[in-house]
């Protein structure tokens, strides 16, 4: 970049450049918005981003498929379990297997445990931006206590890494369930208060209503994906449209909004929350007792005491470590209904331990890619209000 | 469905296919790209869900293959498209006709170095500008080279001067 900021000072005297990041509060993250203002109005937003580039990508090629589950909670680290279990099922693909029921079962129930916490940061985080503290607060406490369930779960608050390739890492412990069941009650009551707050406060409104808006073409057109595509009413979520994980047995609906402003994507959040509410309610009712990894020993590490008890565990178990998994030579696409949208994952296997190449299709990346356009002649304080509504998480736009 | 009509609306435009555990793929020249493109528009094909390349370095002549993956809203259907392209070659840019391929190109750019031809602003994306070298390319190195310690190179900041 030839220094956009200096040579555009020079050239309009009258202009004022206003650096938004790349440390921003608002910014959630780091990523850098120059913008050029005439008074208080915008007329020229530049997004720079990469701030957070680590290369995930060329270090998954140079990682076993199993060792990549780690990177992969660090893409949307708001919702880490969801990176998880979506990565899993793109390895699942390719290998052509299916998880057991339990696993499925718990893998979607933590899914929208992830889905509920990471709505709860955009709703809230986005509220705090335009000056609505309060809310913020209420929703918090829930989101703590989802990262408590986690906690026991996967022993990990943020970065869970929960799933492994053909399963979960381990089955969930005594006690989640009775927990989760509380934390169902009280999330609907804080989801209550939250609506309190915001959905008939003229404040929010004026703040909200037509910012950002976007037509249902447009959307597609600049790939939006997730609430923000829904809340320009069109009504793809592919939780419905292409199941997954038995999605297509669960009971609930999909929020659409029809103006696709900020205001219609925090109504599409909060009812997005209740109805994973309503499947996480469904998952505990049918919940079995069950393994929770696939019983195949080309994929599935044996259990610890049959490695040091019996020979041909301990043959798998070292081929496994050594050698990794038998991957058919192939290439597969696989994508899931994430908290921002669709989250793809594109692999390549040439057969070896590695994934030739791994392709992370971040859902905020073409979301972020319309920023200009959303917030081009709007004032300067919308800008955060539509860059909230985004919800852009810089670990995964620049992976 | 979407592979059997551009058979009969273009014929020969398809030089290789396969479908593997349900993705079907076809693989196009770059000469009929825009042509194709048009018609998986015209067919429902509106939202481009993805670019991305994939580098052969051992790969005779055409060394890339760049991706691009498809989804018709109404009918549910993914379609994964390959342009096989030579090192410095340019692909025809669909920044005209999909604002999201702006970004997505420009991503390509940056990490494999395959340019296209008609995009507004070929920029790099996530690596910055005096950036030595594409990251995705596989003899690039795990490590980053010596990114940092580039010889001769001027940064737009400090007078163009390093220390």
């Amino acid at each position: 970049m030839d220094s956009i900021a200096m040579t555009r000072q020079m050239l309009d005297g009258d202009k004022m450049i206003v650096n938004m990041g790349p440390s921003h509060p608002t910014t959630h993250g780091t990523l850098r918005i120059v913008l050029e203002l005439q008074g208080e109005t915008i007329t020229k937003a530049t997004p720079e981003m990469g701030y957070l580039h680590r290369g995930v990508e060329k270090l998954g090629e140079n990682l076993s498929y199993q060792q990549f589950i780690p990177l992969t909670d660090r893409l949307n680290y708001c919702s880490a379990i969801m990176n998880n279990v979506g990565y899993a099922c793109a390895v699942e693909k390719l290998l052509g297997i299916q998880v057991p029921k339990r696993a499925q079962q718990i893998r979607v129930l933590v899914s929208e445990l992830a889905r509920i916490a990471d709505h709860l940061v955009c709703v809230g985080v986005n509220a705090v931006d335009i000056g609505a503290f309060t809310a913020f607060l209420y929703l918090f406490r829930q989101r703590e206590i989802v990262y408590d369930l986690f906690e026991m779960a996967a022993g990990q608050r943020l970065h869970t890494s929960f799933t492994r390739i053909g399963g979960l890492f381990r089955d969930i412990p005594e006690g989640f369930v009775p927990l989760t069941e509380r934390f169902l009650v009280e999330c609907g009551e804080s989801i209550d208060e939250l609506e309190k707050l915001l959905t008939r406060n003229p404040i929010w409104h004026d703040r909200t209503k037509g910012i950002g808006a976007i037509s249902a073409e447009d959307a597609v057109n600049w790939g939006y994906t997730g609430p923000c595509l829904r809340a320009a009413g069109v009504p793809q979520d592919l939780r419905k449209a292409q199941p997954y994980l038995g999605y297509e047995t669960y009971d609930f609906d999909i929020p659409i909004g029809t103006t696709g402003d900020v205001f219609d994507r925090y109504l599409v959040r909060v009812e997005e929350m209740r109805q994973s509410l309503r499947i996480i309610r469904q998952v505990l009712d049918r919940l079995e007792p069950g393994p929770v990894m696939v019983d195949d020993p080309k994929v599935a590490l044996p259990p610890k005491e049959k490695v040091y008890t019996r020979m041909e565990s301990l043959i798998h178990h070292f081929k496994l470590i050594m050698h990794g998994m038998d991957m058919p030579v192939g290439e597969v696409y696989s994508a899931t209904e994430a908290a921002n949208g669709e989250l793809g994952f594109y692999l390549v296997s040439d057969g070896g331990k590695n994934p030739y190449r791994i392709r992370v299709r971040p859902p905020c990346l073409p979301i972020f890619s319309s920023f200009e356009d959303q917030v081009k002649g709007g004032l300067i304080a919308d800008a955060v209000a539509v860059l909230g509504a985004m919800n852009i998480i810089a670990g995964e736009l620049d992976r | 469905m979407i592979i059997e009509h551009i058979d009969t609306q273009l014929p020969a435009a398809i030089l290789d296919r396969h479908s593997f555990r349900g993705d079907q793929t076809i693989v196009v020249a770059k000469e009929n790209l825009l042509t194709l493109v048009d018609l998986l528009h015209h067919e429902g094909f509106q939202l481009l869900v993805d670019i991305t390349a994939v580098d052969w370095p051992e790969r005779e002549g055409q060394r890339f293959d760049v991706v691009y993956h498809w989804l018709n809203l109404a009918s549910q259907e993914r379609l994964r498209m390959k342009v096989p392209v030579a090192d410095g070659e340019a692909v025809p840019s669909l920044a005209g006709l999909f604002k999201t391929a702006n970004w997505f190109e420009r991503e390509v750019f940056d990490m494999f170095g395959i340019r296209f031809d008609g995009h507004p602003d070929l920029r790099r994306l996530l690596t910055w500008d005096d950036f030595q070298g594409h990251a995705l390319r596989k003899d690039f190195p795990l490590d980053g080279g010596d990114v940092f310690c580039m010889e001769g190179c001027t940064a737009p900041y400090n007078n163009g001067e390093r220390n």
